[in-house]
């Protein structure tokens, strides 16, 4: 499986990492390279196999639904690259 | 005493109880140790005023009666584990400037234990990568140098870890293991690494990569001290739903260096192509040793051993791809300066751009399309299937009377800083073929110093055990190890 500038171009954007348009040649060529060596796995029958989620046979632990941490704000926003007034503060993002 | 950083952790341990040292002592010279090395480039954020006052505290403690295994043993920590007000970036741009308002549970059990915490440890960018080339803060490099006194690389991802113990800055050191980032750096720097099971130590506050893979372990000097060590890192965890509500035994009780009767299994398709004669005759001698010592060493066949690599580059980048998708530029770290115009998306993008190194983009990315539409079943959910008969390979291996299993624990010696840069990432994929079945599989598995190549560079050998029988893996461990007697130390040039 190769795949194209296009795509390349597509999975960066998707991926939220800007990529300038003169490096996706050798994106696509170096994620083409990963991909074919992937492509290996095609070789193995896995007819009835079920895909692993985990690898440790157990129940995921449950816990009473109660509250057991919070009311630390400042200690979140402590390393927010921009925090006003108790909030994260982004970009606007509604017009 | 003196040169006391040289010291194991049993043998500073028991100097420690009998008055012959303090924690002090033992710290102050390890800080002078580190502050000399700065050429390896080992440690990258120092916390010397933090170990004085733990060691300060640890030797009341021990005058108290008071005292743990590892009460006044100083540590480093990997970058990767979060510390309560020391910088914790994973080896990445992305966290620049950010400090933990928080502990994992590994380092708090440490510290509960008394340890006394040196600084952070160089690696890999978000532990991805063999070399620790793709750190943020230039490569650690190794104490040990090729023959013409070219600097190699300690391995990676837990590279400045492997380099730390290995020239004797701190007496044991924190890593993790997502593929073999804790026994390849090992084995590059004639040290021993444990990746403990699946779900012995807990995850909460260690920088994830990929989730369903990644374990702490420790990095010592001797198999005696990983056991010391793993048993104050470990514990059953409320805050980590996949760590183990199992009790941590006492490993090194478990150290009675009787293996006589354990059936040891040497899987035929480890034996790769091109893998250097000195490789293969080190697993052969390893297969003696453990013989010598009356175990029965069996041939064995993990047939889908050739397709964890692929596997692993499927599932681990797909994991990542989703775990690093809180890097932002909103919570914490890096934000991208952004241009008049600039909107959220540009944010998010020129953030992600600037912050994370190439290697950590591209598995990302690989992440992202495996994981898109289209693509998920023929390679995500192909993989997961392929990962499934990787561990049943194990399992069929295990149920059949095998108590470990021997394998060399890295293709080659450690190699020069710059080399691996052939512009081909999956060449360097290569380096993990020992290593990442039983990332896959979630089994405990041990690097061991068992020689030394023609340049006279360590090399080592890697057993794997059952699920949650590290006590008994630690025990067939040292037996290689005391066999192998291996003692060389790195010559000092730093």
């Amino acid at each position: 499986m190769s795949i194209t500038e296009d795509q390349a171009r597509k999975v960066a954007h998707l991926a939220r990492i800007a990529v300038d348009d003169a490096a996706l040649p050798a994106l696509a060529r170096d994620l083409s390279g990963i991909l074919h060596f992937m492509d290996q796995l095609n070789e193995v029958d896995v007819e009835g196999i079920e895909p692993m989620t985990g690898v440790t046979p157990m129940r995921l632990k449950r816990r009473e639904d109660v509250v057991t941490s919070g009311g630390m704000a400042d200690k979140i926003l402590s390393n927010a690259p921009d925090a006003r007034e108790g909030f994260f503060a982004v970009p606007k993002v509604v017009e | 005493m003196t040169n006391v950083n040289r010291l194991t952790i049993a043998e500073a341990r028991d100097a420690l109880a009998r008055g012959d040292l303090t924690s002090v002592e033992l710290t102050d010279a390890c800080l002078g140790a580190i502050d000399a090395a700065g050429a390896l480039n080992a440690f990258v954020h120092h916390t010397p005023d933090m170990a004085r006052d733990m060691a300060r505290a640890a030797d009341a403690r021990i005058k108290a009666g008071d005292a743990a295994p590892m009460t006044g043993i100083p540590v480093g920590i990997k970058d990767v584990f979060c510390v309560r007000g020391v910088p914790s970036q994973a080896g990445s741009r992305i966290l620049q400037g950010f400090t933990p308002e928080y502990e994992s549970t590994v380092t708090q059990n440490l510290w509960n234990a008394g340890a006394v915490m040196l600084g952070k440890l160089n690696q890999d960018e978000f532990a991805m990568g063999s070399t620790n080339e793709s750190s943020c803060y230039g490569p650690a490099v190794n104490p040990w140098r090729g023959p013409d006194g070219a600097q190699l690389t300690p391995g990676g991802s837990s590279g400045g870890s492997a380099a730390a113990v290995a020239a004797d800055l701190c007496l044991g050191a924190t890593g993790t293991d997502t593929g073999g980032s804790i026994r390849q750096p090992a084995a590059f720097t004639g040290t021993v690494g444990l990746k403990p099971t699946y779900g012995r130590v807990s995850r909460w506050g260690v920088i994830a990569y990929a989730s369903s893979l990644d374990q702490a372990g420790p990095m010592t000097r001797t198999v005696r001290d990983a056991a010391i060590m793993l048993g104050a890192m470990a514990s059953a965890d409320p805050q980590d739903s996949t760590c183990a509500d199992l009790p941590v035994p006492d490993f090194e009780a478990a150290l009675t260096g009787d293996i006589r009767g354990k059936r040891i299994g040497i899987p035929r398709e480890y034996r790769v192509d091109g893998m250097p004669d000195a490789i293969d005759a080190l697993w052969r001698q390893g297969a003696e040793m453990l013989r010598d010592a009356g175990a029965e060493i069996v041939d064995i066949s993990l047939p889908h051993t050739k397709y964890a690599l692929p596997a692993y580059y499927v599932i681990a980048p797909a994991e990542a791809s989703s775990n690093l998708a809180r890097y932002d530029g909103v919570r914490y770290g890096h934000r991208a300066t952004l241009g008049s115009g600039d909107g959220i998306t540009q944010m998010y993008e020129n953030t992600r751009a600037q912050g994370f190194g190439p290697e950590v983009q591209r598995r990302v990315m690989i992440g992202t399309y495996v994981l898109s539409a289209g693509f998920y079943d023929a390679y995500y959910n192909r993989a997961r299937r392929v990962r499934a008969l990787i561990k049943r390979d194990f399992d069929q291996a295990f149920a059949a009377g095998i108590d470990s299993i021997l394998a060399p624990a890295t293709p080659s010696a450690a190699f020069p800083l710059g080399s691996g840069d052939k512009g081909d990432p999956v060449q360097m994929y290569l380096n993990d073929v020992f290593t990442v079945t039983l990332n896959l599989a979630g089994l405990p598995g041990i690097a061991v110093p068992v020689g030394q190549d023609a340049q006279g560079l360590p090399l080592g050998l890697q057993l794997i055990g059952r699920p949650f029988e590290e006590g008994d893996l630690l025990n067939q461990a040292q037996v290689l190890e005391a066999a192998a007697g291996f003692v060389a130390k790195p010559d000092r040039w730093w």
